[in-house]
């Protein structure tokens, strides 16, 4: 009942849309021909459905100090090197839903450099628990499909925040749908070894929240307004992760105080 | 002990001197900041903070050497006024300067408590250029534990003086933060600014 009224206004078939707007699949079958134009960077926050994603934020902030934060402070008590391989062992096992989404991206150097990582964390990193491939000069180009959608010329779409998953955009958020399919492994593995990626992938993101607990108690219990705050630290750090934060236009979005004080 | 931490690398130097031909290009009055000049700054700025980092001291001996960094080598009052927003537009001086000084003071504490994480740690200045009518120093933060992070400086000569006035961390700058925040807060008083003051000095 909750999350079905926490989910309303984004429903799948906005999704659908989103996915399958002309624009992006003609962009997808011109893929490999040439790289789709790039929208202006986009600045500023569009978020028409703040009402409903801050009671999302409400319900994530609850859960979030109930369990996820509690829980994450227990995890944090286990050795660092175990926690370092679990988190080695989730990042590996993503490598080769990286590597997809490069290619289809068209970028093969980011894919080749993924899965060249991917052939040496598993055999020489023992399965992935170790990650000699950073040492080697081959550190992961981490991606996800939203990225993916993003280089075929998808706007980012409204701001949403997601239950348990946070700040996300609409495209971000059909990426990650996406994403939960698009791992090879998912197919090849047999059941309980993959269910072995899940549990490893949650681990990690216990990790994540141990670690970083700075930062994010920070934005979550000391601002003045956390829904605010984490909403413009998720799409500023987002399109500077997409590099739509260097270039003319960028440069033009940066705000220049002194603008205001003297004129120009 | 400080200084050498801050490395200037040869790839930096070169994006240095790319940048210093750009900036003369530029129909900048003749005694405006240059590209050389913002980085000097940044890199001065990084060493102090390096070496309170490293200094062993209690930290809320490092607050008061933050702040006092801050204030040096930061445009605190510009900070401060683009923290309050249109707020500021209508504020008397005195509300204004009294608004900088707690602001100062909460700055210091906020980002000092954070500065912990950069023990053990250094920032490389790789880069400078310029942005319509300031500079951007660009560094990399190596830190313990850590995948190295992009830092970058806005620095402007607009006050009188070189100082940066903006810092951007993997694309999140402080000035948009800080308005978010400062803003919320003033709405939290209904827009009372004097009520503002006296929250910020126990924030």
């Amino acid at each position: 009942m909750m999350a079905k009224r926490l989910m309303t206004p984004f429903t799948l078939s906005n999704l659908i849309h989103l996915v399958t707007k002309p624009s992006l699949l003609a962009c997808a079958t011109v893929l490999f021909l040439s790289a789709c134009a790039q929208k202006p960077a986009p600045s500023g926050i569009t978020d028409p459905l703040e009402a409903n994603n801050r009671e999302v934020h409400a319900f994530n902030l609850a859960v979030d100090r109930a369990l996820l934060r509690p829980t994450a402070q227990g995890y944090g008590k286990a050795p660092s090197p175990i926690r370092q391989g679990i988190s080695n062992f989730a990042n590996n096992l993503d490598m080769p839903s990286d590597v997809v989404n490069g290619l289809l991206q068209a970028r093969p150097h980011n894919a080749a450099q993924n899965t060249l990582r991917f052939v040496v964390n598993t055999t020489v990193g023992i399965g992935g628990l170790f990650d000699p491939a950073t040492a080697l000069g081959l550190p992961a180009k981490t991606t996800d499909f939203g990225e993916t959608l993003h280089v075929w010329g998808a706007s980012e779409g409204n701001y949403v925040e997601v239950p348990f998953l946070g700040p996300s955009t609409e495209r971000d958020l059909a990426g990650k749908v996406v994403d939960f399919g698009l791992n090879p492994l998912r197919y090849i593995l047999p059941s309980p070894e993959g269910n072995i990626a899940t549990v490893a992938a949650a681990a990690s993101s216990l990790g994540d929240r141990h670690r970083y607990s700075d930062t994010i108690d920070s934005v979550l219990y000391e601002s003045a307004d956390s829904y605010a705050q984490a909403r413009l630290l998720y799409l500023q750090n987002r399109r500077f992760e997409l590099g739509q934060t260097t270039g003319a236009a960028a440069d033009d979005a940066f705000e220049d105080p002194y603008e205001d004080l003297y004129g120009n | 002990m400080a200084t050498d931490k801050l490395i200037i690398t040869r790839r930096g130097f070169g994006i240095g001197l790319v940048g210093g031909a750009a900036a003369l290009a530029l129909p900048l009055p003749a005694a405006a900041l240059t590209v050389d000049q913002a980085r000097a700054l940044v890199g001065r700025a990084i060493a102090d903070v390096n070496a309170t980092i490293n200094s062993g001291k209690s930290a809320s001996a490092m607050y008061g050497d933050f702040e006092r960094i801050f204030s040096r080598y930061a445009d605190v009052p510009t900070i401060a006024r683009s923290a309050l927003g249109p707020a500021a537009r209508s504020a008397s001086n005195a509300q204004l300067s009294a608004f900088t000084r707690a602001y100062q003071g909460y700055i210091a504490r906020k980002y000092g408590a954070r500065f912990r994480e950069f023990i053990g740690g250094e920032i490389e200045v790789t880069g400078a250029r310029p942005i319509k009518s300031y500079f951007e120093v660009i560094s990399v933060a190596k830190l313990r534990g850590q995948a190295p992070f992009d830092l970058r400086w806005h620095v402007s000569d607009r006050a009188g003086k070189d100082l940066f006035f903006n810092i951007i961390i993997e694309g999140v700058n402080m000035l948009a933060s800080e308005r978010t925040e400062i803003g919320a807060m003033l709405d939290r008083r209904r827009g009372n600014v004097d009520a503002l003051i006296e929250d910020l000095k126990t924030a």
